[in-house]
């Protein structure tokens, strides 16, 4: 059994259509990533899954129930972190916990909470407020309040977004410790690093669709090739040198200051211009070939 | 109760709509919140009807008005302030604890995320604040004691008067929080319906005096209903005062399904 599974999905806000026929099917104990851009999607999918956004027609199903008519048992058996923080911040570290435990009905709360301490590193700030936490406690704690109830499925709602280095690589480390576990792990994202380090698929969103999945080397070898070749120049070189390799048939996208010509291992003699700095396709080169250049 | 066992199969759990579980949590959150914010609450609450109690009771039975249907002025507002305080802590603290929750600190989307519906959501924010209220309610009537009013048996049911109108009126706030679009519009809802409310009760003023068109108007104002029934526990109940307490409840119980109607429009997408 998939631990999610969604049929031709749609939902629609007036006039935008935010999902649009999503086919996903998550299987149980992987973590799959799904990248887009802002407005692909990713967040009402977050919802609908939540059953706090209703599709206007397709089938959910959520650790099998369907939604949205079981939706309450589903959520019972899922945690999810949210994009944005939520924490009650004049309330302890255990407080915060606690609530969240008898929301899930878990019976010894207590342990609950020195486990939920545990994974967070926040055992001796138990009864400071949040509100004296830093930033990356206050993201260990709620990823914590996510699986106070030891979840089978967890839905990370961009988990790392606006957050420094360090405390990203902080939060990479306990969802890489729930990976190790077998929970199942939706993850959404729009950080192309944070999904080619943490997924073991990536599903790419773009425009309320699902436009391709596979492991993050599969996606790379099938839309980028192995190498891309980096160009800095002047904007008018630039866009000679672009011209020169889409004629030659390369695919090229724009990078900051600079044009990278992906799959440039296919090029043939004089299309990729000496001065370029020759690298390693990823996953950043196939999410701009997918999705577009410009942000919408 | 309609229970979600649609398709289900073995190993699958099942869920009831208002599920005590549930809105214990909510209340428990709650709970935890009001330990860090209980004495600037309590003060205000306790205050501001003292404050309408003594401006009011003392410095009217002071110089204008004597005694209200042979009861002492003082003793006729003290009665009437339960009501003053019951408004005064639900419908305000729900309409602006709700909009804060929801626009500003995304609390119910959390709770949401968890196995609890609009529904558990609502009552247990109702039932909450009601509590609260219940108890601040009472300290007009305990206070007014040290102005000569007797304590009566039929005073215990007072909280029972105050919790069930608290409960319509934390409704009434929830269900204004959830309609209005920015949080300056409660201004609106202040201005044209809690003020009036509070002013046509009969706290200050007996309403028999008012204009018989008003006097209608007011036998639907929750307040006014409020006000007689904590004056039948202090002077002696009548058989209407089972109609008021039943007025009440019809009260509770439409802001109750209206409240959690306009949240679920706010909420649920």
């Amino acid at each position: 059994m998939a631990a999610i599974e969604l049929r031709d999905v749609v939902k629609t806000f007036g006039p935008i259509t935010a999902v649009d026929g999503l086919d996903l099917e998550v299987p149980e104990g992987i973590c799959l990533g799904l990248l887009g851009p802002n407005g692909a999607g990713k967040s009402t999918t977050m919802r609908l899954l939540t059953g706090q956004a209703l599709a206007d027609s397709g089938e959910l199903r959520v650790l099998g129930y369907e939604l949205p008519a079981q939706s309450k048992p589903a959520r019972a058996e899922m945690g999810v972190v949210p994009q944005l923080d939520n924490l009650d911040v004049d309330v302890t570290v255990e407080d915060n916990l606690a609530v969240y435990a008898r929301l899930y009905r878990v019976k010894d709360v207590g342990a609950a909470v020195d486990r939920c301490l545990d994974l967070a590193r926040l055992r001796n700030r138990r009864r400071d407020a949040v509100d004296r936490l830093s930033g990356g406690m206050r993201r260990r704690l709620l990823l914590a309040r996510g699986l106070v109830h030891e979840p089978r499925l967890i839905l990370l709602d961009e988990p790392t977004v606006g957050l420094d280095p360090q405390i990203r690589t902080e939060l990479w480390t306990l969802i890489g410790t729930l990976k190790a576990r077998g929970t199942t792990i939706l993850m959404s994202t729009h950080y192309i690093e944070e999904a080619e380090r943490l997924a073991d698929e990536v599903a790419v969103m773009h425009r309320g669709k699902i436009i391709s999945r596979g492991r993050p080397n599969d996606l790379i070898a099938e839309h980028a090739g192995r190498q891309t070749a980096e160009v800095y120049a002047p904007p008018q070189r630039l866009t000679e040198l672009r011209a020169e390799a889409e004629a030659a048939g390369l695919r090229v996208r724009p990078a900051g200051p600079a044009i990278a010509i992906v799959g440039s291992e296919r090029a043939t003699d004089g299309a990729i211009p000496d001065e370029a700095v020759v690298r390693a396709a990823t996953l950043e080169d196939v999410f701009v070939l997918l999705t577009g250049e410009e942000a919408e | 109760m309609e229970a979600t066992t649609e398709s289900r199969r073995p190993g699958q759990r099942t869920m009831r709509r208002l599920e005590p579980a549930a809105i214990a949590g909510v209340m428990s959150r709650e709970v935890a919140n009001f330990r860090t914010y209980w004495r600037g609450t309590t003060f205000s609450s306790v205050l501001e009807p003292l404050v309408y109690l003594l401006a009011f009771g003392l410095g009217l039975s002071a110089t204008l008005v004597d005694e209200v249907n042979g009861v002492p002025y003082i003793q006729f507002v003290g009665t009437g302030m339960v009501a003053t305080a019951v408004i005064f802590s639900s419908a305000l603290p729900s309409m602006f604890g709700t909009f804060v929750k929801h626009r500003f600190q995304n609390t119910y989307e959390a709770i949401l995320a968890a196995p609890v519906d609009v529904e558990e959501l609502v009552s247990a924010e109702m039932l909450w604040i009601a509590i609260r209220s219940a108890v601040y309610g009472c300290v007009p009537l305990i206070v007014t004691f040290f102005w000569g009013l007797d304590p009566e048996p039929g005073m215990l049911l007072v909280p029972v008067f105050a919790f069930v109108t608290a409960l319509g009126f934390s409704g009434f706030g929830v269900a204004m929080a959830a309609t209005v679009a920015k949080i300056d519009q409660f201004n609106y809802v202040t201005a044209l319906f809690v003020t009036p409310l509070f002013l046509v009760a009969g706290t200050f003023f007996p309403i028999d005096g008012l204009p018989e068109g008003v006097q209608v108007v007011a036998q639907f104002n929750p307040l006014h209903q409020l006000v007689e029934l904590v004056r039948g526990g202090a002077f002696g109940y009548e058989w209407v005062d089972l109609l008021r307490f039943a007025f009440l409840v019809c009260f509770a119980a439409i802001t109750w399904r209206v409240a959690i109607h306009q949240m679920r429009k706010r909420l649920i997408d």
